[in-house]
């Protein structure tokens, strides 16, 4: 897809230009109440065992019987790829042996997929934008979780997470740096935030990533690619495909081959290692699970399924373009998450759009990411910062002095308008009044005055004396006029 | 298609399945018979047929999802060979 070769994309080697290509597989836990095959919860954390039914623990006789919910929200993300939906689809064994895998297989989709191939936009920055194709969606089962810590000879095995649904979305091998592939698993995780059927959280792997990277002279055919298996952070994401494909540049600099293997990201060292026990496990002996027919779907309940998708997030963004007139970044910001977005709207109704968005972007946002903290714990409300874009707007306050009424509204509370009135805060607009204050101070500096009379750019030291004098309530507009006026310049 | 010794060998270790080095020569014709029987089948033409996969016309049964099943945590450990807490306890296995 992305055929051309970006120079600014290519990494220096120590003989030349190098042009990283990374693929990946994303596995996005399903948002859902049961499992894929049983009636056991999906719910985070819980006793040992206690979400495990005697499917999931793969007791002899045991039938799995597929949730339509898991279908469904697979369908809402194929649709939300933009990605074709398969009518028919089929779930397979794939064979391996490991203690969180009970089955001795994974229920999985291999030849037949429910979803096939779409493209999701990426924002790489505010200048780059990236199309990355979609190779295919498919379900299957998670394994349980292992626990190593507790003792030197023994792992702990809990089947909690055995049998969740999961849908692993593989992409075509379209990146072509960190930066990329960071962007479009985020993007990722915004559209299935946005659909509902995932819920993108990183610390409880809802959403890890297997990544593949090769590198190879700008115009060469594709290298021989490693795979990075179960990344957990975005950071990671970006910090290992860097490491992966430094580590290959060095190989093959120093007259050496890569072998296709599959390795293990270790932050802490900020390298990537060789996991050599799962290379004879890539011989996966898939067959049709003979438990599960294959899956039809009506293109009608396909239809249904679309025609209830909310809002995406690229929609969004090109409406908040149109609609509120905003510059594309702004809009990219804002609809990065549906809660933000939402939260603009608000203040931003019936409002000027672009105070509105600078106000969520750089007072709040910027706040709140110091504070480390999200749109849904703001404790400035869309309705307080709308009362402060309002008397913003209608002169009541400078732009100055909104930031202070910001930051007692975010540390005290309280309604904007009445705090202005009580604290004395408003807008000094009686030019009265700040006649008063600019002939105070001509008449206390006539060096000063003689100078600006010469110099007309010593109007800014006037100003800020006649903001001080007013204690910053004046309004500034006002300020200057008169200044202008009594100096004569 | 047949397959060798060492294939046999193979397939038996990723089945963990033990098999001694006098049954080595045995399970490989077998296999190969297996084998010889299926390439008899490719012989027959089957374009544009659908594979069947069930001899009634059977749609794949769905559950609603609704949490019906679990919190059983000491059946599921009951027949462990090693169990702590509801945990089941295996030989350590890390990468």
């Amino acid at each position: 897809m992305n055929t051309h070769v970006k120079p600014s994309k290519l990494v220096k080697g120590a003989t030349g230009d190098w042009e990283i290509i990374v693929g990946m597989e994303v596995h996005a836990q399903v948002t859902s109440r049961a499992k894929l095959f049983s009636g056991a919860s999906t719910e985070f954390g819980g006793e040992p065992n206690s979400h495990v039914s005697l499917i999931d623990a793969a007791m002899p006789g045991m039938l799995p019987v597929i949730n339509a919910e898991c279908v469904a929200q697979a369908v809402r993300t194929g649709l939300g790829l933009k990605a074709q939906i398969n009518l028919t689809s089929v779930f397979d064994r794939k064979n391996y042996f490991y203690p969180d895998l009970p089955q001795g297989y994974q229920i999985s989709q291999y030849k037949s997929p429910i979803v096939g191939e779409g493209e999701v936009i990426v924002d790489v920055s505010p200048t780059e934008q990236i199309r990355v194709g979609i190779e295919r969606l498919h379900l299957e089962q998670d394994a349980g979780k292992s626990l190593h810590d507790q003792s030197a000879t023994e792992s702990l095995v809990d089947l909690n997470r055995s049998g969740v649904a999961l849908m692993e979305i593989v992409s075509k091998p379209d990146l072509r740096s960190a930066d990329e592939a960071r962007a479009y698993v985020s993007k990722l995780r915004t559209i299935m935030r946005y659909l509902g059927t995932c819920d993108g959280n990183m610390e409880q792997g809802s959403l890890r990533a297997d990544v593949n990277v090769s590198v190879r002279r700008p115009g060469d055919p594709l290298g021989t690619r490693c795979e990075i298996k179960n990344v957990n952070s975005i950071r990671f994401i970006g910090q290992a495909i860097e490491a992966e494909a430094r580590r290959q540049i060095g190989i093959i600099e120093d007259g050496g081959v890569i072998e296709q293997e599959t390795r293990l990201f270790d932050p802490t060292r900020g390298e990537t290692r060789s996991m050599r026990s799962k290379e004879e496990a890539h011989d996966y002996r898939y067959f049709p699970d003979p438990d599960l027919l294959p899956l039809h779907l009506d293109q009608s309940y396909i239809e249904t399924l679309a025609a209830d998708l909310p809002e995406l997030p690229d929609e969004k963004r090109a409406r908040f373009i149109k609609d509120y007139a905003l510059p594309p970044y702004d809009a990219g910001v804002l609809v990065a998450d549906r809660e933000s977005a939402d939260f603009f709207e608000s203040v931003a109704k019936g409002r000027d759009a672009k105070l509105a968005a600078n106000w969520v972007i750089n007072e709040l946002f910027g706040r709140l990411n110091k504070e480390g903290q999200g749109i849904a714990t703001s404790p400035v409300s869309a309705e307080q910062l709308a009362a402060i874009i309002d008397l913003i707007s209608d002169g009541t306050i400078s732009g100055k002095i909104a930031k202070d009424v910001f930051e007692i509204v975010w540390s005290e509370g309280g309604d904007p308008r009445a705090l202005v009135e009580s604290r004395g805060m408003k807008q000094v607009t009686d030019t009265g009044a700040i006649e008063a204050a600019i002939d105070q101070i001509i008449a206390s500096n006539p060096d000063k005055v003689a100078q600006a009379q010469q110099k007309p750019t010593m109007l800014g030291w006037f100003v800020g004396q006649a903001m001080k004098a007013t204690g910053g309530k004046a309004n500034p507009q006002a300020v200057n006029t008169l200044l202008k006026a009594k100096l004569g310049i | 298609m047949s397959v060798d010794t060492t294939t046999v060998r193979r397939i038996a270790h990723l089945s963990r399945i033990a098999v001694t080095d006098d049954e080595v020569a045995h399970l490989q014709s077998e296999l190969n018979a297996i084998l010889a029987f299926v390439e008899q089948l490719r012989g027959v033409d089957v374009e544009g047929v659908e594979p069947m996969t069930s001899v009634m016309p059977m749609q794949l049964k769905k559950r609603a999802d609704q949490v019906t099943d679990g919190f059983i945590a000491d059946e599921i450990v009951a027949n462990a060979p090693r169990r702590e807490d509801h945990f089941f306890v295996v030989p350590k296995v890390v990468e």
